[in-house]
């Protein structure tokens, strides 16, 4: 059975989906990038679907249900690339992928990696924090 | 309105889901469809084929390269001979879903499209029918 390939990349996991999957190939693909967080202690997984002329529903499910188990296993997901003609079709579905992150090419996504974009309540963001309160003193 | 090209194909497995969407895309591209329009017709049609499998049991999807005057469009029918939907104004809800999906397929397709026509019997099965015209 064909397997879709998953690559080290410093401490994430990069999967780029190419083809057209069919489910058994998307349920493999979770049942593989489980194991391999844990086997390989990755921090977060990037998911680059640049290739991908569609994602309907089935394929935003297995997209959720990636970053869900992931982020039980201690992962970051960070969905990457994605079309401009696809988001728009996604919204329009009414499918607006709220349990996963994106960014639009992999260097921004390896930047989010590791940052605990999940929990914004990080010692760095409080300077920004206090400044953004400040100035709306006046509203 | 004059039909260009007519091809039926059979939804049994999810290989054929996918060749629904490779076909439907081909289909697109002749109709002249810019690449949102393409997209758009075919997630709906991805929508439609996997509901026609998970829901209807398998069945087909006829795809229609159709032109009105100077427009062409994609005419596609998805028919099976399921269990039928009994309620189907609630089958259109956001959300509501009896196979553990999303329950977006039927009105997230219906969005995508530009023509929406839905005909179901309960115990003989359930004809959907989208146009997208450019």
């Amino acid at each position: 059975m064909d397997r879709i390939p998953i690559l080290k990349l410093g401490r994430a996991l990069l999967v780029t989906v190419q083809v057209d999957m069919h489910d058994r190939l998307a349920m493999a693909l979770e049942e593989d990038l489980s194991e391999k967080i844990v086997a390989t202690n990755a921090r977060g997984v990037l998911i680059d679907i640049s290739g991908l002329e569609i994602v309907d529903s089935f394929m935003g499910r297995m997209l959720d249900n990636i970053a869900a188990v992931s982020r039980l296993l201690d992962a970051d997901t960070v969905v990457v690339g994605m079309r401009p003609a696809v988001a728009i079709t996604l919204v329009e579905l009414g499918l607006s992928l709220t349990g996963v992150k994106t960014a639009l090419n992999v260097d921004r996504g390896m930047a989010l990696i590791g940052t605990g974009f999940g929990a914004h309540d990080g010692a760095d963001d409080d300077g920004v924090g206090s400044e953004d309160t400040d100035g709306r003193v006046e509203g | 309105m004059a039909v260009l090209k007519d091809d039926t194909l059979p939804i049994r497995t999810s290989e054929d889901v996918v060749r629904v969407r490779k076909e439907v895309r081909v289909q697109a591209i002749a109709a002249g469809f810019g690449i949102v329009d393409q997209t758009k017709i075919i997630t709906a049609a991805s929508e439609l084929a996997r509901n026609t499998l998970d829901y209807g049991g398998g069945g087909t999807a006829r795809l229609e390269l159709v032109q009105n005057g100077a427009r062409k469009g994609l005419r596609l029918t998805f028919e099976d001979k399921g269990p039928g939907i009994p309620d189907l104004q609630l089958a259109l809800t956001d959300g509501y879903t009896t196979g553990g999906g999303l329950g977006l397929g039927l009105s997230g397709a219906k969005r995508l499209s530009n023509e929406f026509d839905i005909h179901s019997v309960v115990g003989e099965g359930t004809r959907i029918t989208i146009a997208r015209w450019k």
